[in-house]
């Protein structure tokens, strides 16, 4: 094994140039792979960050049929006290939670006195919220965040109502059971409008929503659930998912549905894409590294059409003649993928350091800040190493296969 | 004991719709450590003789035995097995491996061929490499020898598996006229060293005094055998 690695390796050198060319090629390949998804890796984590810390959490229970009719925010399908209890049992089980937030959803008239406008709102519980969505404060553009009795409203509504910090803000709500029941808030805080399902909501406190909506005890339209480790949101999910269907109704339907923010937010499709995107560069990288290897190798099998004849006069059997071409295709790939690495780290640390920012969401001086991870390094790895070694495949056979005596001619 | 045995071999080859006749009703025996030459002008069929004795090829028609195995039923497989155990090889071109250095081309057969173990190999190639008075280039790539020594670490090669039988096709066409000497002489020498039947193909009247037998081939005829030994005698075939 080892005279036929010793003898791979040396015939890659034989023809210097053609073979640095090759494995240039090779290396700029999968310089351009590991470049692309290290950066777009670092804008799609940005992107789902903002949508996660500032919206949505990672997780969001709801009663079953809820999401289906969220643009109505139904006050009808809210998940009940002694449902609350039981699903408060089940989330402080799971140790991967860190924690979760109530809220109740709901649509109502918006009034300065002058003007209206509908509106839709979270009635929240800001410690709680805090803790799951920490990027939420971050929208506030002006005031500070929420007490009881005070409202947030998106920056839009604001504007067209020509309204301040501290200006009274009159907010009428129709609860469950029809009746109409109308408060005034104070508007503590202007927060920025973001794309988004819940971007151009307001908030008001959970125990304001509580009493304006006439409440006998605490109902709440949904959970939102912030994990320890993101990572971790398919196995959660799953195992979340099992102990809710466990929990029926009298028609022995479950009572809950769960979703994690990719089935909630419109911008999973932007992050489907550049994981899309990412494969279709992987996609071209195999056809850089096909073509390339292919054609360096069927010119050193018709190159060398004596030198294998007398290899195989000799007595050498066809598959170690296969396995010198085979190891030629490997060394390729390995050479190309090593440097293409090197480079690609290399690159990655300058863009690093030279804090490249771009702004999405709540962000606009947002640093980009991609990375290169071990299992990336690997997979790239190994599909140029996997790729070169089936491109040498149809000229290491043509080799073996070689009749002794015509090779010699 | 008889090494080759041909019994009326016909060689045709098919050249699109035409079938040429390279070689016509060969019979002949070699024994062992017989150092044997074919000669005759270009395409008498000297070189296809020594492609089907070599196991590279078989023939149309006819028995051909070579070391007791009919070589018109092994496969392709087979046959590379049986070139590397039981034949050697002396190409005019050398065809030695570039990438290999002297040492390593010499060893290759034990490797590749044989998968001897190290200390072996290196005892074995060594001596060869004394025998062919090349161990001070051992070291040296193909590229850096004459055309002599390339020929003599052909000759080493080939005689690295301990093979019954060494064929060489032209082996002296390449070398000048002290070069093609030395090889002959050495050939000669390692032959009756190591008892070993050398068969050449070759128009080379120094291959021709130096050898024992000289068959004479003449469009695709077996036509003369002379026997140069000392019971030796001059026959048509």
């Amino acid at each position: 094994m080892y005279n036929m690695i010793k003898i791979a390796v040396r015939n890659l050198f034989r023809q210097k140039r053609r073979s640095m060319l090759t494995i240039g090629i090779v290396a700029f390949g999968v310089l351009a792979v590991m470049l692309f998804t290290a950066t777009a890796g670092s804008f799609k984590n940005i992107m789902v960050g903002q949508i996660t810390d500032s919206m949505l959490g990672h997780i969001q229970i709801h009663s079953k049929g809820y999401v289906a009719s969220l643009d109505n925010l139904p006050l009808d399908k809210t998940i009940k006290t002694k449902q609350i209890k039981k699903l408060k049992e089940i989330l402080s089980s799971i140790p991967e939670i860190e924690s979760y937030s109530f809220r109740i959803l709901l649509g109502g008239m918006l009034s300065n006195y002058k003007d209206s406008t509908s509106i839709k709102l979270a009635a929240i519980i800001p410690e709680n919220e805090r803790k799951v969505v920490p990027l939420l404060e971050d929208r506030l553009v002006k005031g500070t965040f929420l007490k009881e009795g005070e409202i947030l409203l998106p920056d839009l509504i604001t504007k067209g109502f020509k309204s301040k910090i501290g200006d009274d803000i009159a907010l009428v709500v129709t609860n469950a059971d029809g009746s109409v029941n109308g408060q005034s808030f104070k508007i503590s805080g202007i927060m920025e409008s973001i794309v988004g399902p819940t971007g151009k909501y307001g908030y008001i406190h959970f125990d304001d929503a509580i009493a304006m909506l006439r409440m006998d005890s605490a109902e709440i339209s949904e959970v939102a659930i912030r994990l320890n480790n993101f990572d971790d949101m398919k196995s959660v999910f799953t195992s979340l998912k099992k102990k809710l269907n466990k929990i029926k109704n009298k028609k022995g339907k479950p009572v809950f549905e769960i979703h994690t923010w990719e089935k909630l937010s419109p911008f999973y499709s932007i992050a489907r894409m550049i994981d899309m995107m990412s494969l279709f560069i992987k996609i071209i990288l195999i056809g850089i590294v096909l073509v390339s290897v292919m054609n360096v190798m069927i010119m050193a099998v018709y190159e060398r059409t004596k030198e294998i004849g007398s290899l195989s006069a000799m007595g050498t059997l066809p598959s170690k003649i296969r396995l010198i071409f085979l190891f030629e295709g490997f060394f390729l790939g390995i050479y190309g993928s090593i440097i293409g690495t090197i480079i690609s780290l290399i690159t990655v640390y300058i863009v690093n350091i030279s804090n490249v920012s771009i702004a999405f969401g709540r962000g606009s001086d947002i640093l980009l800040k991609p990375s290169v991870s071990l299992s990336q390094i690997g997979t790239t790895v190994l599909i140029v190493v996997i790729v070169s070694m089936l491109a040498v495949l149809e000229p290491a056979i043509r080799a073996s296969k070689m009749e002794p005596i015509e090779a010699l001619r | 004991m008889s090494l080759i045995s041909c019994d009326n071999i016909t060689k045709i080859y098919q050249t699109g719709e035409m079938k040429v006749k390279a070689l016509k009703n060969i019979s002949l025996e070699i024994s062992e450590s017989q150092f044997i030459s074919f000669i005759g002008p270009s395409g008498s069929g000297k070189t296809t003789l020594l492609n089907l004795f070599g196991c590279l090829d078989k023939p149309t028609e006819g028995l051909l035995k070579v070391i007791d195995t009919d070589i018109s039923k092994l496969n392709y497989i087979e046959r590379a097995k049986f070139r590397g155990k039981h034949l050697g090889f002396i190409f005019q071109n050398f065809n030695l491996i570039p990438v290999l250095t002297v040492y390593e081309n010499i060893e290759y057969p034990l490797v590749m061929v044989k998968s001897l173990p190290k200390k072996e190999r290196e005892e074995k190639v060594l001596g060869l490499l004394d025998a062919v008075g090349m161990l001070d280039q051992k070291d040296k790539m193909i590229s850096q020898i004459s055309g002599g020594q390339k020929q003599r670490a052909a000759i080493a090669r080939a005689l690295t598996t301990d093979p019954k039988i060494v064929l060489a096709d032209e082996p002296t066409a390449n070398l000048d006229h002290e070069s093609a000497y030395k090889v002959m002489s050495l050939m000669k020498k390692l032959s009756k060293e190591v008892g070993t039947t050398f068969i050449f193909a070759t128009h080379d009247p120094k291959i021709v005094k130096e050898v024992d037998i000289v068959y004479t081939i003449e469009d695709g005829f077996l036509t003369k055998r002379e026997d140069k030994s000392e019971n030796g005698r001059q026959s048509n075939v």
